[in-house]
């Protein structure tokens, strides 16, 4: 449903007429523009593909994607998208939110949307500060930081995104930073194609607000100390020269040295397992004590909402024919009237 | 107990108890919430309505699903009115009540008429009973119930003699005790087994023993009656005069089901049906749920928000969006209706609504949601609001909701309420021919398609994701007339928002004007909406068939109010406004038309009785005239 032969699709078709108004150099322009791509490149069917936000910076996406869009409320958009989805199950729909949206104000709805794996995918930028309402701590803001609203530091706790959609069970979930510009894409396309709820954590660089805040997973002299790309079936190598990987010690992770160990000792990634405390780990590595890993952590496959949905419908009619209004009246005790 | 018309005294067969005709007769089966009530009531009042008498019924239940057993707290009660002539409620007083342990009695009692048969069960007249209803000793000992009828049945006893040789355990047998006591009610009213004996053998069919005792305790109940004697008389209330049809007895929130569904086949679309489980309205839910032959997508949503958002994606798809809840759930809806107004989207919101405010009275009904259904939500937020009269007419009222949500593109407020969603009557069903298509026109063409862009009722354009080339993005944000197009000019806004105004107020000409029982004008002019119907047409029929000039007026639409409301209201000296609540319509009426008023409000999570009325009536109009 998702796809025409139109080969011709360019990622400029999927530009509206609207000025794009986020601030320059954030990071959003570019989350933007890789998704074009990915649409076009997958020869999406823009006519078939509704793109619903919540609120924030990040939820201005709709305007700017030449499809069908829904800017709605606060923290909602996975419970809107899920009746699109429900009324037309035929629809391609996203949900673009951010780290308030999504995890704060929407935390309800995120967790519900994951856990019955209904068809959206969620694009998530983290940005970990609240930019619309110019600057507060957000649920993904670290312990400490200091804002207009948290003068003497934040005593808030940070979520971790990934690990609390793994709690809630989710199929399909990734990170990939805004500056990645080809693995952005690669996250994008494989989300897009996921059946289920799929989850992008996207680290996305706030200008104004929180500037920097990911510098050590984008500063290209640095970037593959403080990272991990996490690759189905291969061990988990990092660094610079590619001489760290992680194992694990009992139950925990550890940084070893490439030259100190067996290659066999490494924590082989897995994806597709449906053991989730791997990954659950994985999406709890922090920077700086270890790298972050980057890439797809889960790609799991599992009945769809939607299908369900449908499906019980088809089976009601199967066994007892299409609904008739006047018999659904009759039914039970009835009488007549002369 | 109604109207006597008349004694018969059979002579066949010998012995007979004599027989007296009563125009209607009210009965009330109470008990602890275990003692199966409920069910005892919805077949007395299913046997009455096949029989053919006009029916009202209004269970009335504890919030706690068990309260300890034997209290107060814990009494659960079916009433049950019925006539040989057309009723309008459940009736004020009973003039039968089935009391199955001493809390059910002390509760029931005072609505017990003077001279009215009171059946107990005395088997549960126990020392520990009778404390736990918080009664000194004995009273059936004493001569407390000199001015009623009182009947003492072992009810327990007997229940427990009648079913032995299904060999059920001490337990399961009692629970056979509420057929024994209806069982006694049918002979009392000469109806027939068959009906109730059908739905014991299908409910129970897996479980043969059961089915087998509930029909002894039913059988020996109504043998009780016949060969006992102890009963002085019995009761005939003949069929009543119905309009011709097919019937079958409908709770309110079944009726709002069937009208969903309805209204998605007349509109030829699928129903999406979001909603989050809240009393008195999850029925609906679980009535839809169970409808899946039809096109009805049921999402149980992870709260009321989400069941208001659902609703909103759902309509934005393309669906027949529905959503059900009542008061607090209502509260938490407003930003995502809101949401609904903003984008001008078609669906409809059912609030079912219950004492408040906050938890307030789960299971008992009031009205007072009216100011948050059409004065609720952030900035200037015009909505439809209409208001369901009776069990039956939920079904009406829910299929025109729908029609004015897709033909003016907006969110519709039905409001119905506990008293009517649980309360039942007979609903003369509908033939294919009365039920008139609702016409949905969805945009097609991309060349003069404008997502804001109004017909001449106002109602920008309904175009559905996955139509071609009508890609178009919309949202909470104020638009730009015609375009769509987030805006926030200022002159824009102030004609956006009088183009939502104007839009709303221009469902008028879909209202019909109201109509005015008894004379157009005079001195008092009685006002309601809502579930009260019932109870303040019979007040006033009453006080006409008395003599007393006064006129009744039931508004169906809160907003927009019919057009011919305002002069109406004028022609009369004085205005009464019966609701249950603390007069939120009176404020409206005054606000909008510059009238006094004066109001009745009860607030007891209790609808009107007729009395109620009738005594306000009779202290405005100076006494009962002659």
């Amino acid at each position: 449903m998702s796809t025409t032969p139109d080969s011709t699709l360019t990622f400029k078709d999927f530009k509206t007429d609207q000025q794009v108004k986020w601030c320059a150099g954030c990071g959003d322009h570019s989350i933007l523009v890789q998704l074009q791509k990915v649409l076009a490149g997958q020869r999406t069917d823009r006519d078939h593909t509704v793109f619903v936000s919540g609120i924030g910076c990040s939820s201005r996406f709709p305007y700017y994607m030449d499809t069908y869009g829904f800017h709605s409320i606060h923290g909602r958009a996975p419970a809107i998208a899920s009746g699109v989805k429900c009324a037309n199950p035929g629809l391609d729909v996203w949900v673009v939110t951010g780290d308030g949206d999504a995890l704060s104000i929407g935390g309800n709805h995120f967790l519900h949307a994951v856990r019955r794996n209904i068809g959206l995918k969620i694009i998530m930028f983290n940005n970990r500060i609240y930019g619309l309402t110019k600057g507060q701590y957000s649920p993904t803001s670290d312990f400490g930081t200091r804002t207009k609203s948290s003068p003497a530091g934040s005593i808030d706790h940070p979520i971790h995104p990934i690990s609390v959609a793994i709690g809630a069970e989710i199929t399909f979930a990734a990170r990939a930073v805004d500056t990645d510009l080809e693995h952005l894409q690669y996250v994008l396309a494989r989300a897009a194609a996921h059946q289920g709820t799929a989850f992008v954590e996207v680290y996305q660089n706030c200008t104004v607000y929180n500037n920097d805040c990911y510098s050590w997973a984008t500063d290209r002299q640095t970037k593959h100390e403080h990272i991990v790309y996490l690759e189905h079936g291969k061990p988990l190598i990092f660094g610079n020269n590619r001489d760290k990987g992680l194992r694990f010690n009992g139950d925990e992770p550890e940084i070893v040295e490439l030259a100190k160990v067996s290659p066999d000792d490494l924590i082989i990634h897995d994806e597709r397992t449906h053991d989730p405390s791997t990954a659950f780990m994985l999406a709890r590595l922090t920077h700086p004590e270890f790298p972050e890993p980057l890439g797809v952590f889960r790609a799991m496959e599992k009945p769809v909402y939607e299908d369900l949905l449908m499906g019980q419908l088809a089976a009601a009619r199967d066994q007892q024919g299409t609904g008739n209004l006047q018999a659904l009246f009759r039914a039970g005790e009835t009488w007549d009237v002369a | 107990m109604g109207t006597a018309t008349g004694t018969d005294v059979h002579s066949d067969p010998p012995r007979a108890t004599p027989i007296r005709e009563l125009a209607q007769a009210a009965v009330r089966f109470a008990g602890d919430s275990g003692d199966g009530m409920q069910l005892a009531g919805s077949q007395f009042t299913a046997t009455s309505a096949m029989f053919g008498n006009d029916i009202a019924t209004f269970p009335d239940f504890p919030a706690e699903i068990r309260a300890p057993m034997g209290t107060l707290a814990g009494v659960s009660g079916f009433q049950i009115n019925f006539a040989s002539r057309r009723i309008f409620t459940p009736g004020d007083r009973v003039d039968v009540l089935v009391a199955m342990n001493p809390a059910a009695l002390k509760v029931n009692l005072p609505d017990l008429v003077e001279g009215g048969v009171l059946i107990v069960n005395e088997d549960e007249f126990t020392p520990a009973n009778l404390q736990r209803a918080q009664y000194d000793g004995n009273p059936l000992e004493t001569d407390a119930f000199r001015n009623y009828q009182l009947y003492k049945i072992p009810v327990t006893t007997q229940t427990l003699g009648a079913v032995r040789e299904t060999g059920l355990g001490q337990r399961d047998a009692g629970r056979c005790k509420n057929f024994y006591a209806l069982g006694v009610l049918f002979w009392l009213f000469e109806r027939q087994l068959e009906p109730t004996i059908r739905w014991i053998n299908a409910k129970f069919g897996k479980a043969p023993a059961v089915a087998a005792a509930n029909r002894l305790a039913l059988e020996a109940g109504y043998n009780f009656g016949e060969t006992t004697e102890i009963f002085g008389e019995r009761f005939r209330v003949r069929p009543a005069q119905l309009e011709p049809g097919t019937y079958r007895n409908i709770t309110g929130n079944q009726a709002t089901a069937l009208g969903i569904v309805t209204a998605g086949e007349l509109a030829g679309k699928p129903v999406f049906y979001g909603s989050y489980p809240i009393t008195p309205a999850s029925e609906i839910l679980h009535e839809l749920s169970g409808m899946k032959t039809f096109d009805v997508r049921v999402f149980q949503a992870e709260d009321e928000i989400a069941a208001m958002c659902a609703v909103v994606g759902a309509a934005f798809a393309g669906a027949l969006a529905v959503t059900g809840t009542s008061g607090p759930g209502m509260a938490l809806k407003q930003e995502a209706i809101g949401l609904g107004v903003m984008t001008e989207l078609p669906m409809l919101i059912v609030n079912v609504q219950r004492g408040g405010p906050s938890t307030g009275l789960p299971t008992k009904t009031e009205q007072s949601d009216l100011w948050q259904a059409i004065l609720g939500r952030n900035g200037d937020c015009p909505l439809p609001v209409l208001a369901a009269q009776s069990p039956a007419d939920c079904f009406w009222a829910t299929i025109e909701a729908a029609r004015i949500a897709v033909k003016y593109m907006t969110p519709v407020v039905l409001l119905t309420d506990g008293y009517l969603a649980q309360g039942s009557e007979p609903w003369r069903i509908p033939a294919p021919a009365e039920l008139t298509p609702i016409p949905i026109q969805h945009a097609t063409d991309p060349l003069t398609f404008k997502p804001f862009q109004r017909n001449e009722v106002g109602a920008r354009p309904w175009a559905i994701p996955g139509t071609p080339n009508l890609r178009h993005r919309i949202g909470g944000l104020e638009k730009e007339d015609v375009t769509g197009n987030v805006c926030y000019v200022p002159e824009n806004h102030q004609r956006m928002t009088l183009h939502r105004a104007r839009k709303i107020a221009g469902i008028v000409r879909d209202v019909p004007d109201q109509e005015v029982y008894g004379e157009p004008e005079g001195d008092l002019l009685v006002v309601s909406w809502g579930g009260t119907f019932g109870a303040v047409r019979t007040a006033v029929e009453r006080a006409r068939e008395d003599g007393q000039v006064v006129s009744h007026a039931h508004i169906r639409w809160l907003h927009p109010f019919p057009q011919n409301l305002g002069t109406l209201l004028k022609r009369f000296r004085r205005i009464l406004v019966c609701e249950l609540n603390m007069g939120q319509l009176e404020f409206l009426l005054r606000g909008n038309f510059l009238v006094d008023t004066l109001g009745l409000h009860k607030v007891q999570g209790r609808p009107f009785r007729v009395s109620d009325i009738r005594e306000h009536l009779d202290a405005l109009l100076g006494g009962q005239a002659s």
